[in-house]
């Protein structure tokens, strides 16, 4: 399928339509294009520098954070711009949840770190919190290592318990997309296996969008790929999106298929 | 050529002339250690000598004189009686002096009309028996005065008129603890012709420490022997608490306001900023200055307590000065706290956007306890420069002398550093005595807030 086929379909989480992000007057990315399907894994790749991580944190407004970045474009969501003018970003991270590249735990109890979400979310009840809580942490594959030490601090665990912890705190929000940016690069080869196999269980239910520096783990985990570069004035760009087994069998762009066989990035 | 690297040219000293170059840069950077360690050293001779000094003043040997001696008039020592039964020592052993004590520490009038007026009068704000009311002083009988005494007077005020009015203990002299360890014998010899000379009755030398329990419980006494920091050490509590009440919640507002809501703002808010650093340079008499015009002037009406229908203050009060050291210490504690708010590491607080929560969600259950112990720590320092400083509060008007202790924000004070301060301005030697025994206590106190910031500060990390 094409590109505009692919937007067409009508089975999108989220349409990024002619995306460009400035940080000040620097232009980060341009021209992006991209559908995010429904309950599939989407990877975004490419050198360092090329704006995949941009493009991401552009879809649940987290370069608000940033003082000066500015975004032209569209994101759609339920067929709503998350730039438009009477949206609110928090209510945008709370459907569009975010796991960051190091793990980043709560300095609190594994208990509160996920029961945080639901709280800001105004939720008081100790059951339903218990409730959220052990759901939350099933689904992210901690529950089993961590039931009888709720109350031991998240920061206790190792680095891909934490990771998963940082999911499960995803999770209790209950979003209907999750955007992971490089999860696994802080991790060592077994736990990187578990929150790859995480993923694919995760997205029988979500949409997942990860970025990842790793092509291998684009290959095994995702179901689309789109690959981003730079040219020469440090511009990030959209080369190529397509499935997965199609961009890394038959690159359509001589630039993808360059990198994917290793002779550049 | 280079023998290691026959390519290269090399440009760098021979073999020879490298140890010998080495020998002399080992002798330099030997000297700089040297000189380093004398800095050290200075430094250390310095806190040496100053508590040296302060020791050597608060401990040490004085001679006393006194017209009786405690056990001569009571069975009991004379701290353990009561109101009533001092008074009554008062009237036994000093009749003439009762009405002298009653001018000195009731009278409203002067002491022409003292004595032909009535003592209602006389006495406007002293309680008393209706059946005195209507005669005048000298009218009424020796044992009536003394009940006027117990009834107005408390037994730390009676207790220090016994020691001056009845045994009339006198201080001669004192010496410091180095004469006292290592030259007895010039004391003995100053003390033998001092009674020589004078002829006082019961004279005798004691080993003093002039730091001890009554000193720290004892209210104010124009007699160095008698005097106690009471009233100072709660004067300086009220401060440090109210100041602590006004500056800790400011600051740290102030400081999340800059670094949360007003990051990479336009020129206003760096200008805030500047200015803010520049403040916690000012000199603190400066802010006396300005407490002194703002709050013991202008906003007499509220300071002195008037607009809560408290009477009979002027602006000079606890209020005033815990507003004027809140005013000193609130730089340092917007600093100190900025620090800490931007020590919390981005992606705590990313993370919880990421979740769906509101800035003052995040800042409040994120990045508030994440920085609480860095917060502390600097409000605690910046509370310990506080309970120093003197200057200020001279200039909004601690008072010379009370004998109350205050009990409230409305209420009159005095310090521990205003009351050293002023000890040590007197020209009798025995106040640098009791000055040096304040200092002490000035230190433990400040130690003493130090470690429990500590204590604070670990247990609010542990929790993590």
């Amino acid at each position: 399928m094409t590109q505009r086929e692919l937007l067409n379909d009508g089975k999108h989480a989220i349409e990024i339509r002619n995306l460009n992000v400035y940080y000040g007057e620097k232009l980060a990315v341009k021209h992006i294009t991209i559908p995010i399907a429904r309950h599939k894994i989407t990877a975004f790749i490419g050198p360092s520098g090329c704006g995949k991580s941009t493009v991401l944190r552009s879809l649940n407004r987290m370069n608000d954070l940033i003082p000066g970045a500015r975004v032209e474009g569209e994101v759609v969501y339920r067929g709503q711009n998350l730039y438009g003018p009477d949206i609110d970003a928090v209510e945008v991270r709370r459907r569009i949840g975010m796991v960051f590249q190091k793990p980043n735990p709560f300095p609190k109890s594994i208990y509160d770190n996920v029961a945080y979400g639901p709280r800001v979310l105004g939720i008081r009840d100790r059951r339903a919190l218990d409730q959220i809580v052990e759901q939350s942490l099933r689904q992210a594959a901690l529950w089993d290592e961590v039931k009888d030490d709720l109350r031991k601090s998240g920061l206790a665990l190792s680095g891909g318990q934490q990771q998963r912890l940082c999911i499960a705190r995803t999770l209790a929000v209950e979003p209907d997309v999750i955007l992971m940016d490089e999860p696994c690069s802080a991790l060592d080869p077994i736990a990187t296996q578990r929150i790859e196999d995480l993923m694919k269980e995760l997205s029988v239910d979500y949409s997942i969008v990860i970025v990842t520096h790793n092509m291998q783990q684009a290959m095994r985990v995702s179901d689309y790929t789109a690959f981003y570069t730079t040219d020469e004035s440090r511009i990030g760009d959209l080369v190529e999106f397509n499935r997965t087994e199609k961009l890394f069998s038959a690159p359509s762009d001589p630039r993808t298929a360059d990198y994917i066989a290793g002779r550049f990035g | 050529m280079s023998e290691n690297n026959p390519t290269r040219q090399s440009n760098l000293p021979d073999d020879q002339t490298f140890e010998r170059q080495l020998a002399r840069r080992h002798t330099r950077s030997g000297v700089w250690r040297g000189i380093f360690l004398m800095s050290t050293l200075m430094g250390l001779i310095a806190l040496v000598a100053l508590f040296g000094n302060v020791i050597n003043e608060a401990f040490g040997t004085v001679a006393f004189a006194s017209k009786l001696t405690e056990s001569e008039i009571s069975d009991v020592p004379l701290s353990e009686l009561d109101g009533p039964a001092l008074a009554a020592l008062l009237g036994e052993y000093a009749p003439r002096r009762l009405r002298v004590i009653v001018r000195d520490e009731l009278s409203v009038v002067s002491a022409a009309e003292f004595t032909t007026v009535p003592v209602s009068v006389a006495l406007a704000h002293a309680e008393m028996p209706e059946s005195m009311a209507d005669r005048t002083i000298t009218e009424l009988s020796d044992e009536e005065v003394i009940q006027l005494l117990a009834l107005n007077l408390s037994a730390d005020q009676l207790y220090d008129h016994v020691q001056t009015d009845v045994i009339g203990l006198e201080l001669l002299k004192s010496w410091p603890l180095s004469t006292t360890l290592f030259d007895y014998a010039t004391i003995q010899a100053e003390f033998d012709a001092l009674v020589e000379e004078k002829d006082p009755p019961n004279p005798h030398l004691e080993f003093r420490s002039w730091l001890n329990w009554d000193f720290v419980t004892g209210s104010q006494s124009s007699y160095a022997e008698l005097a106690g920091v009471r009233t100072a050490i709660v004067g300086t509590l009220w401060i440090m608490a109210l100041t602590m009440l006004i500056a800790f919640p400011l600051g740290v507002g102030a400081a999340i306001y800059l670094e949360e809501y007003a990051r990479g703002g336009g020129w206003f808010d760096r200008l805030i900023e500047v200015n803010i650093r520049n403040l916690a340079g000012v000199p603190s008499i400066i802010y006396g200055l300005l407490g002194l015009a703002i709050f013991v002037r202008t906003l007499e009406q509220l300071t002195s307590g008037a607009v809560f229908g408290v009477t009979g203050v002027n602006g000079r009060t606890i209020l005033s000065a815990s507003a004027t050291m809140a005013l000193l210490i609130l730089p340092v504690i917007i600093i100190a706290s900025q620090e800490a708010i931007r020590a919390v590491p981005q992606s705590i607080r990313e993370a919880s956007y990421g979740l769906g929560a509101t800035k003052w969600q995040t800042v409040w259950h994120q990045v508030l306890p994440a920085a609480m112990p860095g917060i502390l720590t600097g409000t605690i320092i910046a509370l310990s420069r506080a309970i120093g400083e003197t200057a200020p509060l001279i200039v909004i008007g601690a008072s010379a002398v009370i004998f109350v202790d205050p009990g409230g924000p409305f209420s009159k004070f005095t310090a521990l550093p205003v009351q050293i301060w002023q000890w040590t301005a007197r020209p009798q030697e025995e106040f640098r005595n009791i000055a040096a025994a304040a200092i002490i206590v000035l230190l433990g106190l400040l130690l003493f807030m130090n470690s429990f910031a500590i204590i604070l500060r670990q247990r609010l990390s542990k929790k993590l």
